[in-house]
């Protein structure tokens, strides 16, 4: 059935996929070329769709204006610590979850998955609270906690997918040889699941890096801001300054998009053999 | 993407205790063995629990209780159980009904061309073509960026004055004046609901196209040798055979769009006239006001409805597929 396919059929395959596809990138296109025009050139009719010339004007004012620098080493530093201590603590629970019977593993399983359905920013006045009593407000190891607390389920779930695939025969040989269980997983389990702990590292990166409501909520000062919630601060004065705004969203997006594009495969598979199984 | 995908998870696991029958002397060895694993496994769990513990379920059930109470930034002196008084406040409030049935459209007017559009992508990428690894990367850029950031691309494109929208309409003869997308009650949630269209794509696309790569080709074979025409093949072999991983993924991704306020947020944050305010982004506002109680109270209410939801829809689909057997 799949094999054959009508001339007309094929047309409007390709048709529509080509379509998608500039529909796809036309966003991502126009906030590019914007951040490349000047200023006299963003606000004048008509308007152009590709830029009469190209300046970086955007991002020198971006960078003079603002503290820009100094949210993108704060994102830099929470994203990477987080990602780096669930990554971690997530391989654990997930060998546990994979390898593992015992009476109590769906209900583990539920807890973990109950925290996908609901949206953490509904306990986001509690979570304030908590902060203040640990002193842990305007903090970015405060802000780091939370998003490896964030994190920890999609990832536990993620990577137990990937551990199912990995025969129990090797780290028992290598227990037999006399490897802890501990030892067993970092030194034969993990050199495999390597492209799987790396799609997982990214995914949560990716996802502390994009974080809005809970930095908004927790980081008040200036100097520890995160670029979202600097991005929030600038889209809620009356006159957006699109020109370094585009240049600020260039910035954000681009480096995710390169580490998506080397992960995307993987996070695919991790989040499709949940959901397909069901 | 293999079709292997199906039984990744479902692989069995070890059984503690392999044979049935133990010599007496080896009990002794078996329990140190199992209490062993036992500690193990729960070194192992422990710094995960204790995360999600401290910094999820300790907070959503510390905000439970104050759903019932007096409780605000902004005046902490009174700090009293309240009853059903936040809950009351709420539902007196007309604006709830309004961000309701908000809610409501911004749902199901985002789900419904999502599952559409993406389930033709996913047939079409069922082909092998040359470039479809490519395509597919190219496809999946909107799930690099946070939904926050999407609205802010969304918004310089809607924009009133030099927005691209308007011009390409223009351009095309569509428009004659320029659209105020934003500042308009009806064109704003239009506004919203096409940038959330646009990012949730893929999401279906791609769960889909993994479902119909887990039908069996031989169902394919035998339906053509009865002689099966491609649409007739379509609706009466691959939608059922892949109508629970659908039902599913259009459940998850209900919830989801729910609770999904950054888009809206960057876009109009709720305006004009909270016209296109959802729960969530109402709930977010009262938040920062402080008030607590209401907030909590909100929360409350967005998981009973989510949860009454889910048992209706799950109890639908188990009739469904009932009556079909």
């Amino acid at each position: 059935m799949i094999n054959v396919e009508s001339r007309a059929a094929r047309i409007t395959r390709i048709v529509f996929l080509g379509l998608w596809l500039v529909i796809t990138l036309f966003p991502l296109y126009w906030i590019l070329i914007t951040s490349f025009k000047t200023p006299g050139a963003i606000f004048s009719y008509p308007l152009t769709y590709w830029p009469e010339e190209f300046s970086l004007i955007n991002y020198v004012t971006l960078f003079q204006k603002t503290d820009f620098g100094t949210y993108v080493v704060n994102s830099l530093i929470v994203a990477t610590a987080a990602a780096t201590i669930a990554t971690f603590i997530s391989m654990l629970s997930a060998y546990v979850l994979a390898r593992f019977e015992f009476r109590s593993k769906s209900a583990v399983l539920m807890a973990f998955l109950v925290t996908q359905m609901i949206p953490t920013f509904i306990a986001l006045g509690p979570l304030y609270l908590l902060m203040v009593k640990l002193d842990l407000v305007d903090s970015r190891f405060g802000l780091t906690l939370i998003y490896v607390a964030v994190s920890i389920p999609f990832c536990t779930i993620m990577l137990r997918g990937f551990f199912a695939n990995i025969p129990d025969a090797l780290e028992e040989a290598a227990m037999i040889d006399g490897c802890s269980r501990f030892g067993a997983l970092f030194r034969v389990i993990v050199p495999i699941m390597k492209p799987g702990i790396v799609a997982a590292f990214i995914f949560n990166f990716v996802n502390s890096w994009n974080e809005l409501f809970l930095s908004v909520t927790l980081m008040n000062k200036d100097e520890n801001k995160t670029i979202p919630t600097a991005l929030n601060g600038f889209i809620s004065s009356f006159n957006i300054d699109w020109g370094s705004m585009s240049a600020a969203a260039v910035l954000t997006i681009l480096p995710t998009m390169v580490l998506f594009a080397f992960a995307s495969r993987y996070i695919v598979q991790g989040l499709t053999a949940g959901a397909v199984k069901g | 993407m293999s079709r292997r995908m199906t039984n990744v998870t479902g692989r069995p696991a070890i059984r503690a205790g392999a044979p049935r029958a133990f010599p007496p002397d080896r009990t002794r060895r078996r329990r140190q063995f199992s209490m062993r694993r036992g500690l193990t496994m729960l070194a192992f769990l422990l710094p995960a629990a204790l995360f999600v513990g401290v910094f999820t379920y300790y907070p959503m059930l510390a905000g439970s209780q104050m759903a019932f109470r007096n409780w605000n930034l902004n005046d902490l002196t009174n700090t009293d159980w309240v009853g059903l008084a936040n809950f009351r406040k709420i539902f007196a409030d007309p604006n709830f009904y309004v961000i309701l049935g908000n809610s409501v459209v911004w749902v199901v007017a985002s789900v419904v061309p999502q599952f559409i559009i993406g389930f033709a992508i996913a047939l079409w990428l069922r082909r092998k073509f040359v470039f479809r690894g490519l395509y597919q990367a190219l496809i999946f850029f909107p799930w690099a960026i946070s939904g926050f950031l999407i609205g802010i691309l969304f918004r310089w494109m809607f924009n009133g004055e030099f927005g691209v929208i308007n011009d390409l309409l223009s351009k095309t003869g569509l428009i004659d004046t320029p659209i105020p997308w934003l500042a308009q009650p009806g064109t704003a949630m239009v506004a919203v609901i096409i940038a959330n269209t646009w990012y949730g794509v893929t999401f279906f696309a791609i769960m889909i196209l993994a479902a119909l790569q887990s039908v069996p080709e031989e169902v394919y074979e035998a339906a053509a040798l009865d002689g099966s025409g491609k649409i007739r093949t379509l609706f009466s072999i691959t939608i059922p055979f892949i109508s629970t991983t659908l039902a599913l993924t259009v459940l998850l991704r209900v919830i989801w769009i729910f609770n999904f306020p950054d888009i809206i947020w960057a876009m109009t944050g709720g305006g004009p006239a909270n016209q296109t305010h959802i729960v969530t982004t109402w709930m977010i506002t009262i938040t920062q006001r402080g008030d607590y109680g209401q907030a909590s109270a909100l929360g409350l209410i967005v998981v009973a409805i989510l949860l009454v939801f889910a048992a209706f829809y799950l109890m639908a689909i188990r009739e469904r597929k009932g009556a079909n057997s």
